[in-house]
C-alpha cells in the first residue's frame, strides 16, 4: 500500500490535467483546481523542509566541527536575523493605532521595515555581488576556452566575437565601415534569430518528447524512482 | 619561453583585474554611444505604445535581486511607459522576492513628475498581489480563477475588495501580459500554460542568459516583444526615450566586453604561435 496509494494519486492527478487541457469543461475545470491547490499546498510545505533541512545540515557542520563549520554559523545566524526581524519587528514598528498586531506584522516587507532593511542593505547587495563575480570567471573562462583548435571551436569562437561585440553600441562604432544592413549588430541579431533559434527549437522538441514519455512512464506507474527506493 | 607561450599561461588575476578596471572606471565617466535597437526591443515597445488607453495589464515579476542589475532598469522603464498610457496595473511574484523588486520599481516609476502629480491611487490605478507558492501551477490555476488563486494583496487586502479587480475573473479579463524573468517559474511556462491556452498577449524581458530560450516564442509570434539584458534595456530605453540605468550602465558594459574579445583574441595569437613553435 505505501507504494501504490502514491502511485495511483500521481495517475489520477496527471490524467486530470491531461483531459483538462482537451476537454476544458467541468467537472475537470473544477478537478483541476483542486489539483492545483494541493499541488501549491505541496509546494509551499517542501519550502518549509528546505529551510529545515538546511537549518539541520548546518546545525549537524557545526556540532561535527566539519570543514567550513564557520559558514553554517554564518547560515543560521543569518537566517535567525531576517526571521527575527520578519515575525517580530514589524510588531513593533509604526503601529498605526487601528491595526491589530496580525494585521500589523502582514506588512513585514514594507518600507522601512527592519526586513526590508535587511532585505535592501544586505540581501540584495550580496546576492547581486555574488552573481556579478561571474563577470569575472567568464572573463577567464573565456580566454582559455575560446581557442580555434578545430573547425566547430573557430565556429563557435566567430559567433561569440560576433553576438558579444553586436549586444554592445561598441561593436557599430568599431565596426562602423561595413556596409548598412551588414553592421555587427545585424549580424549578431541574425546569429540570434536564425541558427541560435533552430538550435533552441530541436532543443525543445527533444525536451518536450522526454517529458512526455517520462510523464506517460509516471501516470502509467512504469517509472516508480520518485518514490524512493529501488526504482 | 617567449613572450606568447608566456601569455598562453596568463594568471587569471590579471585579466580579472582587467575586468575590475573595465566594469568600475566607465562608471565614473559618461560615454556616448548610439544605441541601435533590435526587432525585439522595438516590436516590446510598440506592443505597449499600441495598447489602448486605460488597458488593463498583469505584470509577474519572477527573479530577485541578483538579477535586478539587468531586470530592474527594464521593469522602471515599462511602468512609467503604462503609467503614460493611463493603464491599470497588476503586480503578481512567483517568486518570492518578485513582489518586493516590484515595490522598488512602482517607487522609482511613481517619483517621476509626471506621475507624482496624477495621484494614481493604490487598488484603484495599481495593486500587487504578491507572492504566490506553486510555480507554474499558479499560471495555470490562474487561467480559471485569480482571486481565488490570490486571495489577498501583498498588503494583506482582500483581492476581491481591490477597485482594480472588479470583474477580473481570469486572463481574458486583462488586455495584456509583461513577464520579467530570470528563470523558472518565466516567461516560458507563462508561454507554455498562459499565452497558448488563453490567447492572452505577453512581451516579457529577461536576463541575457536566459533570453536565448525565448527567442524562438518572439520569432513564432507568441511573444510579441522581448527585451534581452541590460541591452534589452538599454534599447527599450533608448527607444521610448526614458534614459535610465539601462542606458548609462552600457559604458561598462561595452569596455568589459571589449577587454574580454581582446583576450580571446590575443589568446588565439598565443595558442597558434605556441603551436608552431611545437
Amino acid at each position: 500500500m505505501r507504494r501504490e496509494i502514491p502511485l495511483f494519486i500521481t495517475s489520477v492527478v496527471g490524467l486530470i490535467f491531461i483531459v483538462r487541457f482537451f476537454i476544458p469543461h467541468e467537472p475537470f475545470f473544477s478537478l483541476e483546481n483542486v489539483s492545483a491547490s494541493w499541488i501549491q499546498v505541496i509546494k509551499a510545505f517542501a519550502i518549509w523542509l528546505g529551510i529545515l533541512n538546511l537549518l539541520k545540515v548546518s546545525l549537524d557542520k557545526i556540532y561535527k566541527k566539519e570543514k567550513g563549520w564557520g559558514y553554517a554559523g554564518i547560515i543560521i545566524v543569518s537566517f535567525l536575523a531576517i526571521s527575527i526581524a520578519g515575525f517580530f519587528f514589524p510588531l513593533w514598528e509604526n503601529r498605526p493605532a487601528g491595526d491589530s498586531y496580525i494585521e500589523h506584522a502582514r506588512k513585514f516587507q514594507y518600507p522601512g521595515t527592519s526586513f526590508d532593511w535587511f532585505y535592501t542593505y544586505v540581501y540584495a547587495p550580496l546576492s547581486s555581488t555574488m552573481f556579478a563575480t561571474l563577470a569575472f570567471f567568464i572573463a577567464s573562462a573565456s580566454f582559455r576556452a575560446f581557442r580555434a583548435r578545430s573547425f566547430q571551436a573557430t565556429l563557435l569562437l566567430l559567433a561569440g566575437f560576433v553576438v558579444m561585440l553586436g549586444s554592445v553600441p561598441v561593436g557599430n562604432v568599431l565596426f562602423g565601415w561595413l556596409p548598412q544592413g551588414w553592421q555587427i549588430s545585424d549580424v549578431a541579431d541574425w546569429v540570434r534569430n536564425v541558427p541560435q533559434v533552430a538550435g533552441q527549437r530541436a532543443i525543445q522538441i527533444g525536451i518536450a518528447l522526454g517529458i512526455i514519455s517520462t510523464s506517460l512512464r509516471l501516470i502509467l506507474g512504469i517509472e516508480r524512482s520518485h518514490l524512493g527506493g529501488e526504482a | 619561453m617567449n613572450f606568447w607561450e608566456k601569455f598562453a599561461l596568463l594568471d587569471r588575476r590579471i585579466i580579472f583585474a582587467f575586468i575590475f578596471l573595465a566594469l568600475a572606471l566607465p562608471l565614473f565617466f559618461t560615454i556616448h554611444q548610439p544605441i541601435p535597437v533590435s526587432p525585439e526591443g522595438r516590436a516590446y515597445y510598440e506592443s505597449i505604445e499600441n495598447l489602448p488607453a486605460g488597458s488593463k495589464v498583469l505584470l509577474s515579476f519572477d527573479f530577485d535581486p541578483p538579477s535586478s542589475p539587468e531586470l530592474q532598469p527594464m521593469a522602471e522603464a515599462t511602468f512609467k511607459q503604462l503609467f503614460t498610457k493611463n493603464c491599470k496595473l497588476v503586480v503578481i511574484g512567483l517568486w518570492p522576492q518578485g513582489p518586493q523588486q516590484a515595490e522598488k520599481a512602482l517607487a522609482s516609476a511613481l517619483k517621476d513628475p509626471r506621475f507624482a502629480n496624477k495621484k494614481l491611487e493604490y487598488g484603484a490605478d495599481y495593486a500587487n498581489l504578491g507572492f504566490m507558492a506553486g510555480e507554474d501551477v499558479v499560471i495555470q490555476k490562474m487561467n480559471s480563477d485569480i482571486p481565488s488563486t490570490f486571495p489577498s494583496d501583498y498588503k494583506g487586502n482582500a483581492t476581491a475588495s481591490l477597485p482594480i479587480m472588479k470583474g477580473v475573473k481570469n486572463y481574458k479579463n486583462f488586455d495584456f501580459i509583461i513577464n520579467f524573468s530570470s528563470g523558472f517559474p518565466g516567461t516560458r511556462e507563462w508561454v507554455q500554460f498562459c499565452v497558448d491556452r488563453s490567447g492572452s498577449k505577453m512581451i516579457a524581458g529577461n536576463t541575457a542568459v536566459q533570453a536565448p530560450e525565448n527567442y524562438p516564442y518572439f520569432r513564432s509570434g507568441q511573444l510579441l516583444g522581448l527585451l534581452a539584458g541590460m541591452k534589452g534595456a538599454a534599447e527599450y530605453e533608448t527607444v521610448s526615450s526614458q534614459p535610465g540605468k539601462g542606458i548609462s550602465f552600457m559604458g561598462a558594459q561595452s569596455v568589459s566586453h571589449l577587454i574580454v574579445m581582446l583576450f580571446v583574441i590575443l589568446g588565439n595569437i598565443a595558442f597558434f604561435v605556441s603551436r608552431r613553435k611545437r
